[in-house]
This record gives structure tokens, C-alpha cells and sequence, in this order.
């Protein structure tokens, strides 16, 4: 710091400036004591977006392993404030940028909640339909994704070939592979077009194939099985204490799927389908109980779709969106896990605060107890069993 | 506009919060239950850590949904829509707090889940505005941790006990408690919001009308 | 050389060899890149592969090759510049060394040791001192990583392999490569000469722990803990870049034929077509014309043994480094062993 910075810089910048470089040699000192420090990320080819993990070998053993977040935070709580109703959908969108319808729906169904709006039945079938659609497009990429970060790097372009099938359908109904939004307070945006159901039923014979193929060429591999079972074992109440949520929950032996225990607007509770769980809590049982839901969810699709009842996609709302006085809790069972949006309303345009509750914050909060001990590979396997979207955890 | 049917009474949710009630006894100060919805407790702020731990270990709410805070105060920058050219137009700077009464600026909110009985409660609590503390549940329940974590750096809010309060997300020099209301969103006040130019009356009129 | 009518100077023939070494590397290396990364990896992923360089992409190893060399040389600000740069060479060079005694007809051989699978084991752990000085040399902590794993899988798959060769030393009687070859062609199979003795029906045991073992030293999944993409990036070859990231991209590949031409000298048959069939009985007495055939042949059996590798190192996921070592040393070694003496009482026996 030459003069001229101290004459531009105040007192205050200069002595923020001294207490981060302190701060910085504080963390420099703690993790430079003994073994190796590695940094697994931001950039690196396992881990799925900017995560960066900050682990302390001893060989290559974990000795203590913290991830570092924050790379792709982009202040999505506070730009909500700043946006009206339908503006948000835009937003959280990308907050998991693989299931993105599953993203808008919490909060839409939270704001008609506070409207007292109901949409019709035909868009909260079809929102669900999309939904599903939703998650096995995001799952199938982490089946694919599961072999990579093991090493069998042919599952992938099956999981993508695969994967493509839904995303057209997703964008031929709503016009956007990746992000749709599509949703809107009081139903949907559009109808579906003409030919999507037939589709739709074509395309999820295909993906029950695609699953039965990765269950019996990866999952039934001898080497994936010895590299995934045993490791990073998650008991019950720990996975509770920490609020992990989705298949990582059900892994672990606890029979809890919020689609079926929660009243909701949404038509889950039209069709009949099953809850896998697992009891062992391992890497094996979250990648199982994840593919066992794909299949699954292609099986509600199929049930939904022959029963979606006709009539108006969306319900009577004012064209200026102002939501009563109040707040509102609505989470649903997303890819990742449970997502959930507390919105915060003073009669305005816009929400006055929206806390969302993402499925891989609390994921991920579990990586420092889970990752004691275990070998550098296992690092990897308890990442990839354990599944996040960077969008999620920084939002 | 057509409503859900929601029942006038929510017998299971009245229940619960009256369990509740009998089991942190005065450290209730506010309850509110919506039918069909949701329920609310407000505890007093010495009472946050206590009746968080007797949820947990008496009552059963294993299950960690999350923790964060809410800034009461409404924003002086109104939407972030001022145009930079014209005073500020005078806004009210009343501290009205949600559900379940407040008198603080701040207020720290959990919710906590039954995994047995499906049945989940949100609590909340004041935050003191003098010395914006209170007390970490992180050896309560684990995961809070991390959500501690960032209700610190995004609120100022401190949580006395914390094991280890860094920043989450924002790097460890940043100054300033982004997620409070008299914190300005930056991109905002970098250029101003482009609607200011050219602004078209919105659709139906101001006001809005039923279409 | 004695077969051809000219006489060709000592120096001649050295060139001639040099050059016929340079041809014997870097060819196979240049095919088994085109047909087995670039388009059969391709096919198995429901892809096509590189199309657009040349006829079905036939030119991409050209293309690769020039862009690699135009790159920009990066040696890393704290590496050892020296042993950096010398790394990679020495990688390459243990695969030169191999190729000396692959004999790839009657008379058309490098060298003819009489220790030749013994010199070939012993220069082939030479790579092995290659890869540890890339991983130290890089001054990064992911290499480095790479380069022990490297380490203890490479030396601990060399046992096998050496048991698994000793049953065909055994049972040929002979290290010397040319004589194996011979051996396997002129024998017969309790009586039966019509398809020779190849090693790889009697030493059936051997064959396949060779074949494990070649897969872990050439770092091959289920076997490339050292380069495990996912997790260290690259391994010891993160630091690499341009034409020394060339050579060890290169050098992998060649090593694969290079060993893949060994496996198929010593279990298959090498250079030659069952004696039976052209009513030979020694190798003098071996046609002019099969020093022409004979490349083309090891060159076919080195393809078909590559195959193998390659569609195992496409389909299968990475062991573990403590499960790769438990592989090695509790289950190959001891079935190696078992196979020697097996192989021994059936030499002493029959």
C-alpha cells in the first residue's frame, strides 16, 4: 500500500483491508499445520459447478474436509425484492438450473396460497406432469454423471442421448429446454400442444428402458458396487439433524416423500406410485433410491397423462398481480430434495422478503462430518451420492 | 376468483400448538395457527436456544427445515426505481411486523418438522436491536450451523455459542449485511433501474382492476 | 539380413533399424488412436466420432498432432525445470527400448536377445520412474498424487505379469522371444498341429492375468487411479502442455501397442501362421516372403489384443487405489503362482 492509497483509501477501507488479509492469515495458519491441504475445485471436472472443497490430507486420507461456497452466489433473496410476482419465476428458474419448472412451482403455489387463488385442475395436472418430467430430466443426468466421477465414462452419452428426449418435450410445451418458466400465478402460461400426450408416452417407455439399462450396466458392475456401498454411511438422525432431504432422506431408511404426506394443490395424490427407501444410508442406496424415482416418476407421467381432466389452463387473476398481507410456507419434493420458498407479502407488487430453502444447502452442510476419514476417491463418491446443483447451495 | 375449501378449525394444528404451549409454557408469547396451512409460534428471545432444544428432544421435531431472518424495516429505496435526478419520495419507515407481533427490527425464524407426524411449526424470535445477538442452536440441531452462518453474514445478526461464525458466501472482506433493508441492491444504485425512462402506464391502469 | 542378396553396411543397418523402430511405435500408436479411441469409444457412446478431418476422420491424429505442437510450452513457475522437461522422454523412450526385441518375422527383427523377455520386463518398468518424475517435478499437489498412486500400482503390477510370463518361459524352455514365436508355431497340441501351440490355450491362466496386469500398467480403467479424470484432473500429466503433453499422450498409446505386440508374441503365435500349414519344420526353413507377412500379422494380433484393452477401459469405472493393491497382491499373485507350478509339473510330466 504505497501513500497514494493511503492518502485515496479512509481509515475504515484500510482497516477492513488489514483485518481481511488477518483473516485470510488466520485460515492460511489453521490448515497449513500438518499433511497436505488440497483444494478439490472451484474449477474441476467432479464437482457438479464452482464447489469448492478445501480438504487436509494425511496421504490420502481425509483428515478434515470443508467445502467453501459462495462461487456462484448471485443474491437471489435480494433481488426478489426489487422484482413483482411473475418477475420471480424468471429468477428461480435458475436456481437449480436441471429440474427448472420444479424450481417455480413452490413459489407460485406459496403466492396463490396468499391470493387464495386456486388454479384449475387441468393446469395443476399438467404443472405436475412437467414436474415429474422435471425430475427425470434431472436425474438422468446424475445417472449418467455417476459413472464419470467413477470412471466409466460410456454411461454419460446414454444418460444425454437419453435426457434429450425430455428436454424436447419440455421446450415443444413450453418453449424453453432449460429454463421454461412457465408457470404463472393462477395456472399455466399455455396448453399443451397437439400430439404431446402421444409423446410423451413414447418418450417415457424410453427412459424406463434407459434406467433398467444403467441399473444393469452400472449399478449391477461389480467395481461401482465395491466403490459405492459402505461409503459415506449417513444414519437417521444425523441425516435429520442436518435436514437432508429427497433420496438422500429416504436412503437413509426414513419413509418420508413430501408428495404423498403433504396436502397439496398438485395432483400426486391422483395417481397411485410407491416411496422407495433403502436402509443402508450408503453412497449405494442414495444412487439406488435416485433411480429407483426415475422410474418411478415415469410411471406417475404415464398415469397422469391418461387422466388430465379438460378445461382452462389458468384461473381468473387481476392483471396487475398484488398479493395480500401475510406469509407462506410451501415446499414440494423437488429432484434435489425438498425446496421451499417462505414468502413474506406486504400488499405490494412485489414480495417483501423470500427466504428460499434449498434442497443442496443442507445437502452439502453434511460433506465436514461426512467426509472424515475417507479416502480421496470416496470424496468424489460421497459428492456425487449425495448430489447438489452449485445454483442451489449459493442461490 | 374461486378460494381452496379450507376448514374453519384446524383440529391437528390446534392441538399442536397447545402441545407445544404446555411444553415451553411461558416462553410462548404468540401463536397463530392458518387452517389448512400452517402454524406459528413467537418465543421470547432469552427462550430461543430452550425452546428450540425442548421441540427437538420433548416434543419430537427432529427434523431441521431451516433458519434465517427477516428484516422488518421496509427498504428506503423503496423497489430500487428512484430515479436518481428526483429527491426520494417520502416513504414510510414503519416497523410493522407478520404473524405472531414482533417489536424488533429483526426477528430469527426455524422451522422444525415432526418426521413421525408429518406436523411442522415455524418459530420465530426477536432480535435484540442493541446488541443483535442470540443464541446459536448449532449444538441443537447440527445443520444449523451452516444457516447460522449465513443469517450472520447476510443480516449482522451474531449467534452467541456459533462454533465457527465466517462468512458463507461472500468473501471474507465484505462490508456490509447485504439481506438488510437499508442495504441498497448495488446494481440499482450502479445504474438506474432502466424503467424510469419511457415508462408505459401498466396494463388495465394503475391500480390494476379485476380483467 | 542375411536373406536379401545385397550387402548392406553395419551403419545402414542401424539406420534401417532406427527407422523401423520409429515405425514399429509410432504406427500402431496412430491407428489404435483412430480406431479404437476415436471411433470405437465413439460407437460404444451412440456417437459417431471425429468426422469432419479427412475421410470418416482418418486425419484427426494429424490434426491433434499439429495442434499440440503450435501450443504454447508452459513449464510452471515452481517446477523442476530440468527433470520437468526430461519426464515425458523417459516415458517414451522405455516404450523404444520394448519394441527392440518384438521380433516381426524369420529375419526381420530388431535384436535377438537370448533374454529377451527378461530385458522386455525390466525396461518396462522404466516408465514407471518416468511418471514419478512428472508427478514431483510439477510442483502440484494433484500431480503428485497422481504420480504415487502411479508408483505404487505400476510396481505392484509387475509381479504378476513376470509370474504370468514365467509359465510361457516354462513352457516354451526359452526367454528368447524368436524362439517362442517358433515354439508355438511348430508345436502341436497333444498331437494335434493344425492350429500350432499357441501359449494362450495352454497357458489360458497366464494369458489372463497378463492381460490384468497389462491393464494396470498401462493405467487403463478399471486401473487409472493415477489419471482418475474425475478426481485429479489429470493426474501427473495436469502440469503438461503442447508437445510434451503430446508425448505422453502418444507414449500411452504406443505403450499399449507396443505391449499389446508382446502379449501377442508370447500367448498368440507373434509373426507367425501355424508351421503345419506351409509343411515347415524350423525356422530356417521359414519362407523369404513371411519376413514381409510377418508385421502384418503381429500388427492384426496387436489389434485384437488392444481391442480387449480398450473395450474394458471404455465400459469399466476405477477401482479404488487400496482395492486396486488387494486385487494384485491377493488375488493375481497367488493365481500366478499356481499357474507356474502347474505348469511346471505338466513340463516335467508330459
Amino acid at each position: 500500500m504505497t501513500a497514494l492509497d493511503d492518502a485515496v483509501l479512509g481509515d475504515r477501507q484500510r482497516l477492513s483491508y488489514i483485518a481481511s488479509q488477518a483473516a485470510d492469515a488466520r485460515l492460511n495458519v489453521e490448515l497449513e499445520t500438518e499433511g497436505m491441504t488440497l483444494n478439490i475445485g472451484p474449477q474441476h471436472p467432479a464437482t457438479h459447478g464452482t464447489l469448492r472443497i478445501i480438504a487436509r490430507l494425511d496421504g490420502e486420507q481425509v483428515v478434515w474436509a470443508e467445502p467453501s461456497c459462495g462461487y456462484m452466489h448471485r443474491g437471489y433473496e435480494k433481488l426478489t425484492e426489487v422484482r413483482t410476482y411473475p418477475q420471480v419465476t424468471t429468477l428461480v428458474n435458475r436456481i437449480d438450473w436441471l429440474g427448472s419448472f420444479a424450481n417455480e412451482v413452490p413459489f407460485i403455489l406459496a403466492a396463490e396460497k396468499l391470493m387464495g387463488i386456486e388454479a384449475p385442475p387441468r393446469a395443476q395436472w399438467i404443472r405436475t406432469i412437467l414436474f415429474e418430467l422435471s425430475r427425470v430430466a434431472n436425474v438422468s443426468l446424475f445417472l449418467g454423471d455417476l459413472g464419470v466421477q467413477l470412471g466409466a465414462i460410456t454411461p454419460v452419452f446414454l444418460a444425454f442421448r437419453d435426457r434429450e428426449y425430455v428436454l424436447n418435450l419440455i421446450e415443444s410445451a413450453t418453449g424453453g429446454r432449460f429454463h421454461p418458466n412457465f408457470d404463472r400465478i393462477g395456472g399455466l402460461k399455455d396448453d399443451l400442444p397437439a400430439g404431446w400426450i402421444t409423446e410423451t408416452k413414447q418418450v417415457m417407455r424410453k427412459l424406463r428402458n434407459f434406467c433398467d439399462e444403467i441399473e444393469s450396466l452400472l449399478f449391477g458392475n461389480e467395481i461401482f458396487q465395491s466403490r459405492t456401498r459402505g461409503i459415506g454411511v449417513i444414519p437417521r438422525d444425523v441425516a435429520m439433524q442436518y435436514g437432508l432431504s429427497g433420496a438422500n432422506l429416504r436412503a437413509s431408511g426414513v419413509d418420508w416423500d413430501l408428495r404423498r404426506d403433504q396436502d397439496s394443490p398438485m395432483a400426486w395424490n391422483k395417481v397411485s406410485w410407491k416411496v422407495h427407501t433403502h436402509p443402508d444410508g450408503d453412497s449405494f442406496a442414495r444412487c439406488w433410491v435416485r433411480l429407483q424415482e426415475t422410474r418411478e416418476a415415469t410411471l406417475i407421467v404415464d398415469q397422469l397423462l391418461d387422466g388430465i381432466p379438460s378445461g382452462p389452463v389458468m384461473a381468473k387473476v387481476p392483471k396487475i398481480i398484488k398479493v395480500p398481507e401475510g406469509e407462506a410456507w410451501v415446499s414440494t419434493e423437488n429432484p434435489l430434495g425438498e425446496m421451499g420458498y417462505y414468502v413474506v407479502s406486504r400488499g405490494d407488487i412485489g414480495p417483501f422478503r423470500v427466504k428460499i430453502r434449498s434442497a443442496s444447502f443442507n445437502n452439502i452442510s453434511i460433506v465436514p462430518w461426512a467426509l472424515r476419514g475417507v479416502y480421496v476417491p470416496d470424496i468424489i463418491t460421497i459428492l456425487a451420492s449425495l448430489y447438489f446443483i452449485l445454483g442451489d447451495i449459493d442461490r | 376468483m374461486s378460494s381452496p375449501a379450507e376448514p374453519a378449525v384446524d383440529a391437528a394444528r390446534d392441538a399442536l400448538v397447545a402441545e407445544v404451549r404446555a411444553a415451553l409454557g411461558g416462553a410462548v408469547l404468540d401463536s397463530l395457527v392458518k387452517p389448512g396451512d400452517d402454524a406459528w409460534i413467537r418465543v421470547s428471545t432469552g427462550q430461543w436456544r430452550p425452546s428450540l432444544q425442548a421441540l427437538r428432544t420433548v416434543l419430537g421435531f427432529h427434523y431441521f427445515c431451516f433458519l434465517s431472518a427477516i428484516d422488518w424495516m421496509p427498504s428506503p429505496y423503496g423497489r430500487g426505481e428512484d430515479d436518481p435526478t428526483q429527491p426520494p419520495p417520502e416513504r414510510d419507515a414503519t416497523i410493522r411486523p407478520g404473524y405472531c407481533g414482533g417489536d424488533t427490527r429483526m426477528q430469527v425464524f426455524a422451522r422444525v418438522v415432526n418426521p413421525v407426524t408429518h406436523a411442522a411449526i415455524t418459530v420465530k424470535a426477536d432480535v435484540p436491536d442493541d446488541t443483535m445477538t442470540v443464541d446459536s442452536v448449532a449444538d441443537v440441531y447440527e445443520g444449523a450451523n451452516w444457516h447460522e452462518r449465513e443469517a450472520h453474514e447476510m443480516f449482522g445478526i451474531s449467534f452467541a455459542g456459533h462454533p465457527d461464525l465466517r462468512n458463507m458466501y461472500l468473501p471474507s472482506d465484505f462490508e456490509g449485511h447485504p439481506l438488510r433493508k437499508d442495504f441498497p441492491l448495488l446494481a440499482r444504485m450502479v445504474k438506474p433501474w432502466p424503467g424510469i425512462v419511457d415508462v408505459e402506464p401498466l396494463p388495465g391502469g394503475e391500480g390494476g382492476d379485476e380483467s | 539380413m542375411s536373406a536379401l542378396a545385397i550387402e548392406i553396411p553395419y551403419w545402414g543397418q542401424s539406420l534401417l533399424r532406427v527407422l523401423g523402430g520409429l515405425v514399429a511405435v509410432l504406427l500402431p500408436a496412430g491407428t489404435i488412436v483412430y480406431v479404437f479411441l476415436f471411433k470405437m469409444m465413439s460407437f460404444m457412446q451412440s456417437r459417431l466420432g471425429p468426422m469432419e478431418a479427412g475421410p470418416y476422420g482418418s486425419l484427426q491424429l494429424v490434426a491433434e498432432v499439429g495442434k499440440w505442437l503450435q501450443k504454447e510450452d508452459i513449464v510452471p513457475t515452481n517446477a523442476d525445470t530440468r527433470i520437468f522437461r526430461m519426464a515425458p522422454i523417459v516415458v517414451l523412450v522405455s516404450t523404444f527400448l520394448l519394441v527392440a526385441v518384438v521380433p516381426f518375422g524369420p529375419d526381420a527383427w530388431f535384436t535377438d536377445f537370448e533374454t529377451g523377455i527378461f530385458y522386455a520386463l525390466a525396461v518396462s518398468s522404466v516408465s514407471v520412474l518416468g511418471i514419478l518424475m512428472a508427478g514431483w517435478a510439477s510442483a502440484n499437489k494433484y500431480s503428485l498424487l497422481g504420480g504415487l498412486r502411479a508408483a505404487g500400482q505400476l510396481i505392484a503390477y509387475e509381479l504378476p505379469m513376470v509370474l504370468a510370463v514365467v509359465g510361457v518361459v516354462i513352457q516354451a524352455g526359452t526367454m528368447n522371444l524368436q524362439q517362442i514365436v517358433v515354439a508355438q508355431n511348430a508345436g502341436a497340441i497333444f498331437g494335434f498341429d493344425g492350429l500350432g501351440n499357441p501359449y494362450v490355450l495352454t497357458q489360458f491362466v497366464g494369458f489372463l492375468v497378463f492381460m490384468v496386469a497389462m491393464q494396470a500398467e498401462l493405467s487403463q480403467a478399471p486401473f487409472d487411479m493415477p489419471v482418475a479424470e474425475s478426481e485429479l484432473v489429470s493426474g501427473y500429466m495436469t502440469e503438461y502442455s503442447g508437445f510434451r503433453f503430446l508425448i505422453f499422450f502418444i507414449g500411452e498409446f504406443a505403450t499399449a501397442g507396443v505391449f499389446a505386440m508382446i502379449a501377442s508374441t508370447l500367448f498368440l503365435g507373434g509373426w507367425g501362421l501355424p508351421f503345419a500349414w506351409f509343411g515347415w519344420d524350423s525356422v530356417d526353413s521359414v519362407a523369404n516372403w513371411m519376413n514381409v507377412a510377418g508385421p502384418v500379422i503381429v500388427v492384426t494380433k496387436m489389434m485384437a489384443v488392444t481391442f480387449l484393452v480398450m473395450w474394458v477401459r471404455f465400459s469399466s469405472p476405477r477401482l479404488r487405489e487400496d482395492q486396486l493393491q488387494r486385487f494384485a497382491w491377493k488375488v493375481l499373485i497367488p493365481l500366478s503362482l499356481a499357474n507356474i507350478m502347474v505348469t511346471a509339473v505338466f513340463k516335467v510330466v508330459a
